[in-house]
């Protein structure tokens, strides 16, 4: 039988320097205790998922924060681009009747 | 050796291992490798320390001459202290630190799971509220100890050479004596030998996932607990640890 250390065959002899691999990014979100949804509270950075829910409980539920905790490797977030701001969100600016203000709403109802 | 006495004497080894490991710890806050791991290693530093308070405080209620938590963890010298050896072992390296911390949370969490069914009940109520604490802290320590262990050739080598430093001082958490031996018999808590078997197997399988190699040697440091022979680096510890009081006495906030 081969010893654990036999897939490490340069540990005994060579001392040499590892590079610095910066951890992967994560995006922590985190629901509070009375609130309904996850909100984003920071990022961090954990080698894997497990060690980025530890991490994101250590820094941001201290203070008794929240219930649950998700996490989220920053890489695989799609995000819309600042430059296509125009596009994107001016034409709706003009569209006041998108609002729905234009009508009575009856009494029965109530309050929406 | 009167129950009391007896009493006391535990006390102060479930109060001393919490302050001295605690506070080695600590030592980390401001130097850890990276932010995210600062953070946890204070975050446990503090559980320790507010252990620390609820087992020193029932000991000086124990002993009943009037001293208070601080004054047991503060005016103490380190011959009167009853941590394990292992607890006062430097840091060394970020892994010796997880590696120490590992190899203790072990034990602290069967510990205290049997304790929580203590006959006392101030006990059992601190080591209720301490077992929720310990048991993230072995999940966190063991899952470190298994991410360098099984990591690059250079972690994985720090590793193992930080089991070979400690494993000496891990047989003394399980060694029974007149203290425990009446601690037992009226089901305070568990003779230490009894927790060895179910530590064993987990340290085991954690070393193999670690591909860590635990040394075949069952030699052990004895001398902490009793108080009969610290290692030299307590006193070192304490006088940092306890400096302010020591120089301007009763000082407070």
């Amino acid at each position: 039988m081969s010893s654990p250390n036999a897939a490490y065959p340069d540990t005994p002899d060579q001392a040499m320097k590892p590079k610095r691999h910066e951890w992967p990014l994560w995006e922590v979100f985190i629901r509070g205790q009375h609130g309904m949804s996850h909100r984003h509270v920071g990022s961090l950075h954990a080698p894997d998922q497990e060690m980025a829910i530890k991490n994101a409980r250590d820094v941001y539920t201290r203070r008794n924060e929240g219930v649950s905790i998700w996490v989220v490797e920053a890489r695989h977030i799609a995000a819309s681009s600042p430059s296509d701001k125009g596009p994107l969100y001016e034409p709706s600016e003009s569209k006041v009747y998108r609002h729905p203000t234009f009508f009575d709403i009856p009494e029965e109802v109530g309050a929406m | 050796m009167t129950r009391d006495t007896a009493f006391f004497e535990f006390l102060l080894r479930m109060g001393d291992n919490t302050l001295v490991l605690g506070h080695r710890v600590s030592e980390w806050c401001g130097h850890a490798p990276v932010l995210e791991e600062d953070i946890a290693l204070a975050n446990t530093a503090l559980d320790l320390i507010g252990q620390t308070q609820m087992w020193l405080g029932l000991a000086g209620e124990v002993e009943g001459e009037g001293r208070s938590a601080d004054d047991l963890a503060m005016l103490r010298d380190a011959w009167d202290f009853r941590n394990v050896l292992l607890a006062e072992q430097p840091n060394g390296d970020f892994g010796q630190t997880m590696m120490r911390q590992y190899l203790f949370d072990q034990a602290h969490v069967l510990l205290l799971e049997k304790l929580a069914q203590s006959s006392d009940e101030r006990v059992a109520g601190i080591a209720a509220k301490a077992v929720k604490e310990v048991t993230y802290h072995v999940e966190r320590s063991r899952d470190t100890v298994i991410g360098l262990g099984d990591g690059t050739s250079e972690s994985h080598r720090r590793m193992q050479a930080a089991l070979d430093l400690l494993w000496p001082y891990v047989g003394e958490m399980f060694t029974d004596d007149e203290v425990s031996g009446i601690m037992a018999a009226e089901g305070i808590a568990p003779e230490p030998s009894s927790l060895r078997a179910a530590w064993d197997a987990a340290v085991q399988q954690t070393m193999s996932e670690a591909t860590l190699v635990i040394p075949d040697s069952g030699f052990a440091h004895a001398g902490g607990k009793t108080g009969f022979r610290h290692s030299e680096h307590l006193g070192h510890m304490l006088t940092q640890m306890q400096w302010l009081q020591r120089a301007y006495p009763g000082a407070r906030w």
